[in-house]
């Protein structure tokens, strides 16, 4: 087990330097630099602006420019933004990160919550009402985008029945404890659920299909000829079968909570990782798009990891291969 | 096992009569084999004992189980849940998938002999470790802490006899045990069932369809063709007086090695599926010897000697035995035809 983690680990540390490289070079790609908005300006001479570039390292070659920014981004300096008047990237995504971890968090939690007990019942209820309407809920739940599900949770939740707020993290100063605490939740309902809800839709149809699967099984037979209970039956030898692939697109949750949460975060102007992302994607504002674009790499290989390592401990068979 | 019919139901109205009206019983300490080819109905039959057949599209429509005087298909399912893994204990073709990938050894059988015998954990995994002991590992202790992907074929196999003899039960259902199985680990398998019943005091229900087996270890065999037992006799004089033309294929399509053929009997045709059996004897389109009559009526399972029953109007049933006369031919016709 000790092992296996630690290749894990291992294999990890490469997968990390291409996600910096592939970072990296994206942005050098796209057409461009920091100084190019600057260059319509017909008041700065062209040798000024060559000047400038010679001083930040940008005519250096590729590769050094790459090992600058590598060793600066490895000591926390993830450079300065450009349209919030040379702030450190580092406080912009310091400001608005927990706002997206909660927003991620609320999602995750309210899509398993839903999602495995329905996935449950309906494959115990097999053909039934209530798994066709599972069924028609998980299909249009894929098939809406999330900005349109968003608007239509605004339009009809928030404006017509005025249960939750339409945008925001808070809707008043000055609250704190307990109640500033409702207050945030309430506002994590619409885009929590918005976010969640294509997620919510697979992992329903993934338990369903996975549960009748695994009750066709030898050992299901073998655990019926037992004589064990019902629920014996269904919980332990079922249920822990069936959380097996649920762990593999865990694992993918977090790159997907994270970007979808840059649209998510734009029809709600939810102040998080995503609208910066988005604004500073309009704004040509590199430095940001890099250091969100890392982020959301080292993210998602983070996911994986942890879930590869959840998956050992689940499935013995992976341990000891 | 008193008229028992399992049947399914399946779409268009069509009705699979997988098993249609048996009888046997199994005497303590016995072990009756039950042989026939895939589709037979022989594995229907052991599901049904244990009432395990998947309902709906199953049913057992009617009949009789009993076991020491219990009648198993009058209990709740609660109660059946009693009978399941503790008075009976079964074991399946497919070791290899038979035993849950994600919990150890110890666990699957310790977690009968808590839910049966009321064990603490530590009690259970105790005998577990005993049991396993008994089934033929050296390394007891390791073995409850493992997983059935570490163990070989064989090995699993022997597991599963420790789960399903755990609880010290009365009849073992083995459904083709050895099927999977390499030939050398098919004998110690066979040869530890044995012992485990010796040692045990219970009785075995052996389902196969490979005669080498039953010789080696079946007190008595019943053939079963479509869904209903066609002959039935005490092993040895099976295999030196088969009767019904059907076991006689049976036996005359395994390899002798001392005969020198050109090339191996089959039965020809195939086993009609279980919802379109022929009007008369279900053998009948198969069978080389068969007459008008059994195209027409389906004979019944009559005594034709002192514990040999044979369904086929070939035989003349005992003298004394009401009912049904079984045509004319005699016993002496079909064996100059056949060798």
């Amino acid at each position: 087990m000790h092992k296996y983690i630690i290749r894990r680990v291992l294999q990890f540390i490469p997968m990390l330097f291409l996600v910096t490289v592939l970072v990296f070079g994206l942005a050098k790609a796209a057409p461009g630099d920091v100084l190019s908005g600057e260059m319509l300006d017909p008041n700065i001479p062209h040798e000024v602006l060559e000047q400038r570039r010679e001083a930040l390292g940008l005519n250096d070659p590729i590769h050094i420019q790459y090992w600058n920014w590598l060793s600066a981004v490895a000591q926390g300096d993830l450079g300065t933004s450009m349209q919030y008047a040379n702030r450190p990237v580092m406080d912009l995504i310091q400001a608005r990160v927990m706002n997206t971890v909660y927003l991620a968090i609320f999602s995750l939690v309210v899509t398993l919550a839903v999602a495995i007990p329905i996935g449950i019942y309906s494959a115990q209820r097999k053909y039934s009402l209530f798994d066709y309407g599972a069924t028609t809920f998980a299909f249009l739940g894929l098939a809406t985008p999330n900005f349109f599900a968003g608007l239509l949770a605004i339009w009809l939740l928030s404006f017509q029945f005025g249960w939750f707020p339409a945008q925001g993290t808070t809707s008043a100063v000055g609250l704190s404890g307990f109640e500033l605490f409702v207050d945030k939740l309430r506002h994590l309902v619409l885009p929590g659920f918005t976010l969640g809800l294509a997620s919510t839709a697979v992992y329903m149809r993934y338990m369903r299909t996975e549960i009748l699967e695994i009750k066709g099984s030898d050992f299901i037979r073998t655990a019926h000829a037992k004589g064990l209970t019902k629920n014996s039956v269904l919980y332990k030898h079922t249920l822990r079968n069936a959380l097996i692939p649920i762990i593999t697109l865990l694992g993918f949750e977090f790159g997907f909570l994270l970007s979808g949460a840059v649209i998510t975060e734009a029809v709600f102007n939810y102040p998080g990782i995503g609208t910066l992302f988005l604004n500073s994607i309009s704004n040509r504002d590199y430095p940001v798009i890099m250091a969100i674009n890392l982020i959301l790499a080292v993210t998602i290989l983070l996911g994986n990891l942890l879930a590869d390592i959840f998956y050992a401990v689940v499935d013995p068979r992976i341990r000891y291969d | 096992m008193k008229g028992l019919k399992t049947y399914f139901y399946m779409e268009g109205d069509r009705v699979a009569k997988a098993v249609d009206g048996v009888d046997f019983y199994i005497d303590r300490g016995e072990t009756l084999a039950l042989v026939g080819e895939s589709g037979s109905g022989k594995s229907i039959t052991s599901l049904s004992v244990m009432r395990l057949i998947p309902e709906p599209p199953g049913k057992i429509l009617e009949g009789s189980i009993k076991l020491d005087g219990k009648e198993l298909l009058s209990l709740s399912d609660g109660e059946m849940r009693k009978v399941r893994g503790n008075d009976m204990g079964m074991i399946f073709q497919e070791p290899m998938t038979s035993l849950n990938p994600v919990f150890t050894i110890g666990n699957q059988i310790a977690e009968t002999l808590i839910k049966h015998k009321k064990m603490t954990k530590k009690q259970a995994y105790k005998k577990a470790v005993e049991l396993l002991k008994i089934v033929g590992f050296a390394r007891a202790e390791d073995i409850v802490n493992e997983y059935p992907h570490q163990l070989s074929g064989g090995m699993r196999q022997r597991a599963m006899i420790a789960i399903a003899m755990s609880c010290d039960p009365k009849l073992l259902i083995a459904d083709e045990p050895t099927t999977a199985l390499d030939v050398t680990i098919q004998a110690q398998i066979l040869d530890l069932m044995i012992d485990m019943k010796e040692k045990f005091d219970s009785s075995i229900l052996l389902i196969t369809h490979d005669l080498g087996v039953v010789a080696e270890v079946a007190d008595r065999v019943m053939v079963m063709y479509g869904g209903q037992i066609v002959e039935e006799a005490r092993a040895d004089e099976l295999f030196t007086d088969p009767q019904h033309p059907y076991t006689r294929g049976l036996l005359g399509s395994i390899p002798n090695i001392d005969a020198d053929v050109e090339r191996l009997e089959s039965i020809k045709g195939q086993v009609p599926p279980a919802h379109r059996f022929p009007q008369g004897c279900r053998f009948a389109p198969r069978c080389e010897h068969a007459m008008d009559i059994c195209r027409e009526s389906n004979p019944e399972l009559l005594e034709t000697k002192s514990k040999h029953k044979v369904r086929c109007y070939l035989y003349e049933p005992l003298s004394g035995e009401g009912g049904q006369s079984h045509g004319t031919t005699s016993r002496e016709a079909i064996r100059s035809t056949k060798s």
